[in-house]
């Protein structure tokens, strides 16, 4: 399993670089998460959508759905994926430091 | 009170919101804990009609007759339980009461929310437009899997696609399932050359989990599947799947499965559910985090495990031990561990069984135990499982009975590649 370094602190990672240990993330991590997936400038809406998946990964034990995500985050669809291209529910998760969305299989 | 009953002074009044297979798990087996000198139990359903769900998957191809899915629902609960036939408007939390859409209310001592997952095809732009129910379906009702099988006997070729909408969804193996039996339909009518079957999904695999990963991975390329993945239908167009991010999947039929939430009176019921209409639940004990007298079964609840009969199966036990514990004023000891298992029939008469809980993924081996049916691996006798569970549903796991040599924990013999226990 790789280690990489955010904010000076060594974290592992799994081969699609989700945090293998969502213990050590810390929200000083995320500017340089979020650079290395290209997104180079967070707004409030960014960080208000990754706060909110931590949210739900403690509550839950697992990241949103997009849909679940736009109900609750206050953030629509579409502008989640205008903030996080190609994929909320994996981009922002992986920004969060939580595992991507799977199912039972 | 009989031997072993609980402690209690009073009658106590069980109300079940929900007169499925959970509900019906859940009345049969407190009837049997309790007696009817110690508790009075009621379910509510909105209708008499018990679907038997995992029927629906095989009307479309005409392997089953959909009027034979469909039994009373007051017919399943044993004598003394009480069924009231009605729609349900809210539940005060507060005042410990249901309101019905006939005005009456029903008080409760503890209230067990078994009313399910409903689909929501409203929610996703352009799906019930024109083509809904002329070449956009979905099998997960009967209406719908009915007018399906009309459909699939018309349809002569051309680009079937098979799609998710989002999760979470009632048993995510069923449109896998689908294309499998899709691909065995039409080449059985001898015209599998002249279709495109694609499965489109949100995940970003049709196998998400290492071992499933690993073991399965061939199976939709073996049979001239498409998989598109990363996919998040926001629009149907006419003959077009489109996604958020304006990627589009073009289709001749399209077999969806919508968007799922809880049902209707969980939303107006302020402080019982999340925002999908899911009941938050403390996923070990099944207790409602609203409030203590609230537990929920089955699809209804938000614990990370699949919707799936037979978690309201093996859920079952530890929730009649909770709701004991509970009126006893005791402390509470069952703990549900996430058990699911679920047959996925990969079509020419074969099957595979997967098995997992909370903490673990599908592994291979077998089960219950060494000696079993084989996990992860298609084997006819899997399939021959599926078929004679249609009957064991009606007989035993209904009534509320335990199968034979079927705990409701998830067994760790006969697994291969377990952690060792620490």
């Amino acid at each position: 399993m790789p280690d990489v370094s955010y904010d000076g602190q060594t974290v592992s990672v799994n081969d699609e670089g989700f945090f293998t240990d969502p213990s050590q993330w810390t929200e000083d991590m995320v500017p340089q998460i979020a650079k290395a997936e290209g997104i180079d400038h967070l707004t409030d809406r960014h960080w208000q959508v990754i706060r909110f998946m931590r949210q739900e990964y403690q509550a839950k034990g697992t990241g949103p759905s997009v849909r679940a995500l736009a109900k609750t985050s206050g953030v629509p669809v579409k502008e989640l994926y205008q903030l996080f291209p190609k994929g909320p529910a994996k981009l922002a998760a992986k920004i969060a430091g939580i595992p991507k969305p799977r199912g039972c299989i | 009170m009989g031997p072993g009953g609980p402690q209690v002074e009073a009658i106590k009044r069980i109300v079940i919101l929900g007169g499925g297979t959970g509900g019906t798990i859940a009345a049969n087996r407190l009837h049997r804990a309790f007696g009817a000198g110690d508790a009075e139990i009621i379910v509510v359903d909105q209708d008499d009609d018990h679907v038997y769900q995992p029927g629906l998957l095989f009307v479309p191809f005409g392997h089953a007759d959909p009027g034979r899915l469909v039994r009373s629902r007051r017919r399943q609960l044993h004598a003394g339980i009480g069924f009231r036939q009605a729609g349900i408007d809210h539940v005060n939390l507060a005042a410990d009461r249901v309101r019905l859409d006939d005005g009456t209310e029903l008080g409760y001592d503890v209230l067990v929310i078994a009313t399910g997952a409903r689909l929501l095809p409203e929610e996703t732009e352009g799906l019930t437009g024109p083509g809904w129910m002329k070449n956009v379906f979905t099998f997960y009702t009967l209406a719908g899997a009915t007018a399906l099988r009309s459909a699939l006997d018309r349809f002569d070729g051309g680009r079937l696609v098979v799609n998710v909408i989002d999760m979470p969804i009632k048993c995510p193996v069923a449109p896998l399932e689908f294309c499998f039996l899709a691909d065995r339909y039409f080449l059985r009518r001898r015209i599998r050359s002249r279709v495109e079957l694609s499965y489109v999904t949100p995940l970003d695999g049709a196998f998400t989990r290492p071992v499933c990963s690993r073991e399965l991975s061939g199976l939709l390329a073996g049979r001239g599947i498409e998989l598109i993945t990363q996919f998040n239908t926001g629009t149907v167009r006419d003959g077009a799947l489109v996604s958020y991010d304006d990627r589009q999947v073009p289709f001749d039929l399209a077999v969806v499965v919508p968007v799922h939430g809880g049902a209707a009176y969980v939303d107006r019921s302020a402080g019982l559910g999340d925002e999908l209409g899911f009941i938050p639940v403390d996923r070990q004990t099944l207790q409602a985090k609203a409030k203590p007298n609230i537990f929920a079964i089955g699809d209804a609840t938000d614990a990370p495990t699949s919707k799936a009969g037979s978690v309201a199966h093996f859920e079952g036990e530890a929730l009649v031990g909770r709701i004991r514990a509970y009126l006893a004023d005791q402390p509470l000891t069952a703990a549900f561990d996430g058990h699911t298992n679920c047959f996925i029939e990969t079509g020419g008469g074969k099957a595979l069984l997967i098995d997992f809980n909370y903490d673990t993924e599908p592994l291979t081996g077998h089960y219950p135990a060494s000696v079993g049916l084989p996990l992860l691996r298609e084997s006819r006798l899997n399939h021959l499982g599926k078929l004679a569970f249609g009957q064991l549903y009606w007989h035993s796991l209904l009534p509320g009975r335990d199968l034979p040599g079927i705990g409701a924990a998830m067994p760790r013999r006969g697994k291969k590649g377990l952690p060792a226990r620490t």
